[in-house]
């Protein structure tokens, strides 16, 4: 196929996944909010839900003050925020536009429908105590694209390309959602592992829909270790990093075997899995959990480059 | 102006094609013509059928209105009706070679030397060069108005990159999903072949240096392209590869598309670019939308133009005075589809006759295009016409002059209900190496406001199903 093609398909399915993960990210943010303010934490949890969503510089140059208000507009719809739910449906809906041979008329129904439902939004959607109507429409938007990306695309390389754009993305924003809470500070009467600690972490895996995943898993209350693990380690999560990066090795294998060749991406996303296969999750709280994902952030990064330079370049 | 020929027919007599139709629109009540309107335009918006309006600012991805009375041909109708656009088809198609050749009409006196080697569309890197199956306008889309019921007149030939076909065919798709019962009633000829004989059209066009299946695609300028919705909807019928600029490359003289894996020759090309924008080493060297080198490839014979390089000089508007002449010229037969008569502005005599009657005429700019650039004289104004005619004098050889014909009228449903509106039809020939392939149809474009004469989709006008009968 085209590399164009190729590129667009890539770039059309992480878009979709960006936002629905602006809006998880978002929620998540909501939920740590709403707990900031019991204790009286000011806006210190929409200041960690930007630096999460990777769009620190661009809010600080807009906004003076992380309120609520201002990091909903900016993350969920400021059209100068190319990482904004709305500039993700939008540039979405362009890379499909520009390729949409290439896609089943299903996906192009679900990706230009978004854009057009997106379209109507007004101002008084985007207010605090209505937005989440708009974050709920968001995720089911990308999870019917999804959908129909699983049930009506031909198993061929553009269901691959689509995938590797997909997964990729996710493991992505797993790793900033859980850096969330990294960067959320705790009120210093709070220790680790105390009540606020604990409805935090809770927060964060409501924002992944593994809540329930969880108590199924553990059947006990909930750790930070525990919900780390989940997220970065176990392969049936299917947001987890090692979830995220069984389906990039396989499809990167697919591809290399319709191919007859392989580069530097398989290499480098089979180090990226084999690290998230045989790591413990003490060795990472021993390093630092922070200091690990933003290790892991910089090389989902490096392969999304090295996949682009492979095949779609 | 005379009343107008109406397709349906005037008062009781109503014409037989269109029995049925009559009866339909008699007995259907105006809120379901309403109702099924709104249906339609939803399909449109959701199909993603939009046109871009350059310049106007506002929603840049506009529906063409789609009017859901359909226009009737019966099958004798046609039958001449194509019979006179393979002829027509096949005397441009001499003519361009002809000019890049031996310009025996020009020899013979035929056509002044002047307008063909002087022309802006007459490229001399096209001279002496011959292209795969002597074919160099594969796809034309030959505009027809009709005056009477037996009288119907070539406006225009579009030989370079006409447009317009993905709304005969989505257009059909919308009314058979909108009025399955009225296609029950009638035996309407399919025009869903269009994507295959333009694919075999293509294949047949391949350069000899082609020894394996053809490969074909389809070079766009990109999504920003008014007819972009047409680029991709034709690729992705005929199964071929959507291309731009960019994932083409020209190496050692042969051209070839950049893929997931590796390079892939490429050997027919439809494109869908402008002649000055192909090839930034041959022609304007800021086109970013081209393929440097193409040229090269392609006067190397590895590679064959859909339509070829140069083709417009077969469609320019002083150019259309003589095509009744090439028939005769050519292919030794009385055109059987007339010219609108038509006056040259760069001949005095007639210069002054038209700067007389600029009241009654309609004056076109050779090189425009959309409807843009032209004067309805009787419906300007006297300072529009004062103003025209100042043009007329300071660059006569860019006008040409045609009396406003009495356009025929089609029934169709408007806000005031179903009224006779004037309207043309663009069937597409498609020329092959093999032979001449027209679906039967084409598109209706239709002058919405009442009385108006302009149906160009760029001037608000809308479009409609054309159906030919089975005889």
């Amino acid at each position: 196929m085209l590399s164009r093609t190729a590129d667009n398909l890539f770039w059309l399915a992480r878009y979709m996944e960006r936002a629905e993960n602006m809006a998880r990210i978002l929620e998540a943010g909501y939920r740590l909010a709403a707990m900031g303010t019991v204790v009286g934490g000011g806006h210190t949890e929409w200041h960690s839900t930007i630096i999460a969503a990777g769009c620190e510089t661009g809010f600080y140059e807009k906004h003076a003050e992380a309120t609520a208000e201002a990091a909903i507009d900016y993350l969920a719809r400021d059209p100068d925020n190319p990482s904004s739910i709305l500039s993700c449906i939008q540039t979405a809906r362009r890379n499909g536009r520009a390729v949409r041979t290439a896609l089943s008329a299903d996906m192009w129904d679900a990706v230009n429908g978004s854009w057009l439902q997106a379209r109507a939004f007004r101002d008084e959607d985007f207010a605090p105590d209505t937005v989440r109507r708009v974050l709920d429409w968001v995720k089911e938007r990308s999870l019917l694209f999804t959908g129909c990306v699983g049930s009506t695309m031909m198993r061929n390389d553009a269901y691959w390309f689509t995938r590797l754009g997909t997964f990729l993305e996710r493991a992505d924003s797993t790793a900033r959602i859980l850096d969330v809470k990294y960067n959320v500070l705790l009120p210093t009467y709070e220790t680790i592992g105390g009540g606020l600690d604990y409805v935090q972490w809770t927060a964060v895996l409501r924002a992944v829909s593994a809540a329930r995943a969880y108590h199924w898993i553990y059947r006990r209350e909930v750790k930070p270790w525990l919900v780390a693990e989940l997220l970065i380690l176990k392969p049936e999560m299917p947001r987890s990093l090692a979830a995220c990066f069984i389906e990039i090795t396989r499809t990167l294998e697919l591809l290399s075997a319709a191919y007859g060749r392989q580069g530097e991406a398989d290499r480098l996303a089979g180090q990226i899995h084999a690290n998230l296969r045989f790591t413990r999750i003490d060795d990472i709280f021993q390093m630092g959990l922070h200091e690990f994902l933003t290790q892991f952030i910089d090389s989902n990064v490096r392969l999304g480059h090295e996949v682009s330079k492979q095949y779609l370049t | 102006m005379a009343t107008a020929f109406d397709e349906m027919g005037n008062g009781d007599s109503c014409r037989m094609p269109y029995r049925t139709v009559s009866e339909w629109l008699a007995s259907t009540p105006p809120e379901v013509f309403a109702h099924k309107r709104r249906e339609a335009e939803i399909l449109f918006r959701r199909i993603g059928i939009t046109f871009a309006v350059y310049g106007e600012g506002g929603d840049p991805e506009r529906l063409i209105p789609f009017d859901i009375v359909p226009r009737v041909l019966g099958a004798s109708e046609w039958d001449f009706l194509a019979r006179g656009l393979e002829q027509r088809a096949k005397a441009l198609n001499a003519f361009i070679h002809d000019v890049y050749h031996e310009r025996a009409i020009i020899r013979a006196g035929k056509v002044p030397e002047s307008l063909v080697l002087q022309n802006e569309s007459y490229l001399k890197a096209m001279q002496g060069f011959s292209v795969p199956g002597r074919v160099y306008t594969h796809i034309a889309g030959i505009d027809v108005v009709r005056v009477t019921e037996n009288e119907f007149y070539v406006l225009e030939d579009n030989c370079r990159t006409p447009s317009g076909v993905s709304y005969m065919l989505e257009g059909r798709e919308v009314m058979m999903r909108l009025f399955p019962d009225l296609f029950a009633r009638h035996r309407v000829q399919p025009v869903s072949r269009y994507p295959e004989a333009l694919l075999e059209t293509l294949r047949s066009v391949a350069p000899p240096a082609c020894k394996d299946e053809p490969v074909a695609v389809l070079l766009t300028p990109g999504p920003y392209n008014s007819a972009y919705y047409e680029h991709s909807f034709l690729a992705d019928e005929m199964g071929v590869e959507l291309v731009e600029g960019p994932d083409l490359f020209v190496d050692d003289d042969i051209v070839y598309m950049r893929t997931t894996q590796g390079p892939k020759r490429v050997d027919v090309i439809y494109r869908r670019i402008d002649d000055d924008f192909l090839d930034p080493l041959a022609f304007r060297p800021d086109s970013a939308l081209g393929v440097p080198g193409l040229m090269r490839a392609y006067r190397a014979g590895t590679v064959t133009l859909a339509n070829a390089v140069g083709a417009g000089i077969a469609d320019d508007k002083a150019v259309y005075i003589h095509v009744p002449e090439m028939v005769r010229f050519y292919l030794g037969e009385e055109p059987i589809l007339k010219n609108v008569p038509t006056w040259s502005c760069a001949k005095p005599d007639e210069r002054a006759y038209v700067l007389e009657h600029l009241a009654e005429l309609v004056v076109k700019d050779v090189h425009g295009s959309g409807g843009y650039g032209m004067l309805v004289g009787p419906h300007a104004s006297k300072a529009e016409r004062a103003a025209f005619a100042e043009k007329i004098k300071a660059g006569p050889e860019r006008y040409i002059a045609q009396p406003t014909l009495a356009l025929s009228t089609c029934p169709t449903f408007v806000d005031a209900g179903v009224a006779p509106r004037h309207v043309d039809l663009r069937p597409f020939v498609l020329v092959g190496a093999d032979q001449v392939r027209i679906v039967p149809g084409g598109l209706t474009r239709v002058a919405l406001r009442d009385g108006s004469l302009v149906v160009n989709s760029s001037q608000g006008g809308g479009t409609k199903d054309t159906w030919v009968l089975e005889g």
